[in-house]
């Protein structure tokens, strides 16, 4: 092969590299291992996690997978793959694609979806951009300070770099305060591109939006819902509420929470917005010979045609989770989704009783909530939490000093639950 | 690879009643939801038992190709073999089953995982910090640019708002920089295919102050070294600027060339790439960014957790040791290696622009012969045809009919000859039977679609497909 090149040696193959940048050392790297080595490393490495049984939440819930989600997704045509540019061959991916598209537009209850996006925070981040674009001269986007902190650091992070001017909705008692955003649309009127708000809120509260989309909608702005994918099988959705844009994670709809990632966002509209829509799109068309067939489509939004003046830089979608999501509600299918809902709200309900028995806990919010909950105590909720980890508890998230955040997914057990309260009755008792 | 159509779409495959799920029985009591929580209709899943599931997309997958299929010579794209054990320790449940605001001291080995692969990164790039953080290269590239927005901001250096941006350049730098509020400065090529170094230097000499800084890749877009990088980061540097290093195009660079060595302050790495994670149809990747001493404070919060696509993490790291400090060295120039080859062996029937060694991909600009009428498409449609997947086409958009080949160090020899010997009967297809070029792909399960049918009349739901029906 070198000679057919013309070069003497590998060296040769770099010969207009200036000597002085050529790296000539050895890197500073582990030696090659075995395979057996590389898998006992990890194993030994795995060891040093700790496994406790998990009621955090706060974006992130502990679903059960079916077992023929993995195995569907290890097929390696799918893994290996890449973007389906040639549709000829891409055909597996695409059709996958246009299903998840179907599936979150029903589920959202928004008339479209587009292939998917890195995470939920990302996103939210997105949309508010797209409102943003979409608006004429509106640079203002309000934000419930009941959303999730984290998609809101996410979403500041962008807007300063993008100019976008971010204000916040107060909260009152766990939910969004309506006098306040009217306040706030009044002071900021013809600049107001959106309003943002999440369902089930950061606290688990699902919140009343009657009439927010109406009170946008005045100004000319978008009304962007943020929900937690799962809970949609059974809440009111962001298409009933009226939301011009839907987006989410969709964690909670089978993906194993993973210490982070990979998740899938979510991004669904309304029919009008499409060509403001970040990211990938599949639509059906024709093959030329007569068979029904997918391809992406509506490309000219997007970077590689567009270039600065595409809607994102987004240009690639979460294809593989994606897939992982489609499988799972192809599964669970109308009724399992909901079955497994109705069981998570079950199970917080029943939680959230038994801690209040005690006698050491009062909700903090007495507001509906659904599976997902914060009390409060007059304890230190750090000295809580870690008293549970020795007990193999993850037992919430903490909110401050004196309140704690509980989840509850179809996973966990009556036992497991009774466990955890008589864990924490305990440690209640014995704290100073 | 089945070459037959499975057509089906899951909700074609449903039956009321049929459930594909079993679910613990309630134990809890009578908890209701209330009505007016509820929503009014509900979603229209399909409803399949899971063998039906099952066969669904294990059928479905059939009508896909990927790089275990075959070869996958798409350029810029870099798409290597995906070991199988790195997939394993991905999914092992000590690492899978943690939360992501677990107590530190529970998640010791997760930990240990990431300050590894982020030493490995600051090892094989010459730069001093890495976050995971960034979900994707584009996210990345944002990424990065806000680093550097962020350092001119704290300097009070607000005008500096512009980044020049090579005309050869992946379509996402100038969207990143967009969307990062940064305005655009395009630098020609000169026709060897380099940066054009008296319309850089015009360019600084007019906008020096706003220049905040200059994304590259480098070998750059046409599978070409930028010889004169240190000459350019100088350059930038002087005006007050930072260089930014598109980490796409960084696997020839492993065991030749370090980027921060090259007088690179930010970049970002697909690891999905670069480290063998698999591309899964689009997605999950990883883009790490790098920056240099000093630039560590203004890494921005652009995800919620630190460990960013974890599992995919995980795996880069099963790469890293399995190659181990011997053999990452000869990642570049193997892949150096087969792209010149493939390049020096069909120069005679495509049309070579640029002659002159490449790095791990090049550029032809289609066909020599132009008389048959036919084709990159057409070439890229007829390889379908031999299994193999096609090369990246019009991009860049420097030439016509681009044709951009990336073999990676992975193949060998016998697959790269295989697939000469294909591209040089297409190029004989070409000129004796062209209409059979033209019509290809034959052997696939669908053929060529109608991309104006499907943007002009947007049908991207089920639901719609059936309203459309009807």
């Amino acid at each position: 092969m070198m000679e057919k090149v013309g070069v003497k040696s590998l060296d040769d193959l770099y010969a207009e590299v200036p000597n002085e940048i050529r790296f000539k050392g050895d890197y500073q790297l582990p030696e090659q291992m075995s395979e057996v080595e590389v898998r006992q490393l990890f194993e030994q490495l795995g060891s040093q996690n700790e496994q406790l049984r998990c009621f955090a939440g706060a974006g992130v819930y502990d679903h059960y997978t079916p077992a023929a989600i993995p195995n569907l997704l290890s097929r390696s045509e799918f893994l290996t793959s890449y973007t389906p540019y040639q549709a000829e061959i891409s055909q597996g991916t695409l059709h996958y694609i246009f299903e998840y598209q179907s599936m979150m537009a029903e589920l959202t209850g928004m008339d479209i979806s587009n292939a998917s996006m890195y995470d939920g925070t990302t996103a939210a981040a997105e949309a508010v951009m797209m409102a943003v674009a979409a608006g004429k001269k509106q640079d203002t986007v309000l934000i419930s300070e009941t959303i999730d902190p984290k998609t809101l650091k996410v979403i500041e992070t962008y807007a300063h770099f993008h100019g976008i001017k971010i204000e916040m909705i107060r909260q009152k008692d766990g939910t969004t305060d309506q006098t306040h955003l009217n306040d706030l649309l009044s002071q900021h009127q013809g600049k107001v591109a959106g309003i943002l708000v999440q369902q089930p809120n950061y606290y688990g509260v699902v919140e009343d939006y009657s009439d927010y989309a109406d009170t946008i909608h005045e100004q000319k702005g978008l009304f962007i819902m943020d929900c937690v994918a799962a809970d949609l099988a059974v809440l009111k959705t962001p298409g009933e509420w009226g939301a011009d844009i839907a987006v989410g994670d969709g964690q909670s709809l089978g993906i194993p929470m993973q210490w982070g990632g990979p998740y899938v966002g979510y991004m669904c509209c309304t029919e009008k917005l499409i060509r403001k829509m970040p990211g990938r799109i599949v639509g059906m068309t024709k093959d030329n010979r007569g068979q029904r067939a997918f391809v992406l489509t509506l490309q000219a939004r997007e970077q590689h045609i567009r270039r600065q003046k595409a809607t994102s830089n987004i240009c690639s979608n979460q294809s593989l989770m994606a897939l992982w999501v489609t499988v799972y509600l192809s599964l669970m299918g109308k009724e399992g989704l909901r079955d497994a809902a109705k069981l998570s709200y079950a199970g917080a309900h029943y939680l959230c009783d038994e801690l209040q028995r005690t006698g050491y806990f009062l909700l903090t919010y007495e507001q509906p909530f659904f599976n997902e909950f914060c009390i409060t105590c007059d304890k230190e909720v750090d000295i809580l939490l870690k008293a549970c980890v020795e007990e193999g508890f993850l037992a919430g998230v903490k909110i401050n000093d004196h309140t704690l955040m509980l989840a509850v997914t179809e996973q966990r057990t009556k036992e497991e639950i009774d466990e955890l309260v008589d864990t924490i009755r305990q440690i209640m008792e014995e704290m100073p | 690879m089945n070459n037959r159509l499975y057509g089906n779409l899951i909700f074609e495959l449903s039956k009321e009643g049929r459930k594909g799920y079993s679910l613990p029985k309630n134990r809890f009591g009578n908890y209701e939801i209330p009505a007016s929580m509820q929503r009014q209709e509900p979603a229209e899943l399909p409803e399949c038992d899971e063998m039906t599931v099952v066969r669904h997309y294990t059928n479905l997958s059939a009508n896909n190709f990927g790089v275990d299929n075959g070869f996958y010579p798409l350029g810029s794209c870099t798409m290597k073999y995906n070991p199988k054990i790195n997939e394993e320790m991905a999914a092992l449940p000590q690492f899978t089953n943690l939360h992501p605001i677990q107590p530190a001291e529970t998640t010791r080995g997760a930990q240990a995982v990431c300050t590894l692969v982020k030493k490995a990164l600051c090892e094989l790039t010459g730069l001093a910090a890495f976050t995971l953080k960034p979900f994707a290269g584009a996210h990345g590239e944002l990424t990065g640019l806000m680093v550097i927005r962020g350092y001119h901001e704290s300097r009070g250096d607000e005008t500096r708002t512009k980044v020049i941006v090579p005309d050869s350049a992946h379509g996402t730098n100038p969207a990143s920089a967009a969307v990062c509020g940064l305005e655009i400065l395009e630098v020609k090529s000169t026709k060897d295919g380099l940066v054009d170094l008296e319309d850089l230097e015009k360019l600084v000499a007019i906008e020096g102050p706003n220049i905040a800084a200059m994304m590259m890749t480098n070998p750059n877009t046409l599978g070409l070294f930028e010889r004169d990088i240190p000459r350019i980061a100088k350059m930038i540097h002087d005006c007050g600027g930072l260089m930014y290093y598109d980490g796409a195009n960084l696997n020839p660079m492993l065991g030749a060339c370090r980027p921060g060595d090259m007088g690179f302050d930010v970049m970002h790495i697909n690891l999905h790439k670069t480290f063998s994670t698999p591309h899964g149809g689009g997605g999950p990747g990883s883009g790490p960014v790098g920056v240099r001493k000093g630039l560590e404070s203004f890494l921005p919060f652009v995800s919620p957790y630190e460990s960013g696509n974890f599992a995919v993490v995980m795996r880069a790291y099963a790469y890293i040791l399995s190659l181990g400090k011997e053999n990452v060295k000869m990642v570049g120039p193997l892949a150096t290696l087969n792209a010149n080859y493939i390049k020096e062996c069909l120069k005679d029937v495509y049309e070579l622009p640029i002659d002159g060694l490449c790095k791990h991909e090049f550029v032809f600009d289609g066909l020599k012969d132009k008389s048959t009428g036919v084709t990159t498409m057409d070439v890229a449609k007829r390889l379908l045809d031999y299994g193999y997947h096609a090369p990246t086409i019009y991009f860049p958009l420097l030439f016509h009919e681009s044709l951009m080949v990336e073999p990676t160090e992975n193949e060998s020899k016998d697959t790269i000859d295989g697939f000469i010997a294909v591209m040089r009967k297409i190029a004989e297809e070409a000129k004796n039977d062209p209409d059979l070029v033209k019509s290809a792909p034959h052997n696939t399960p669908i053929g060529r679609v109608d991309d104006v049918l499907a943007a002009k009349h947007p049908i991207v739901t089920y639901k719609q497909m059936i309203h459309d029906n009807n």
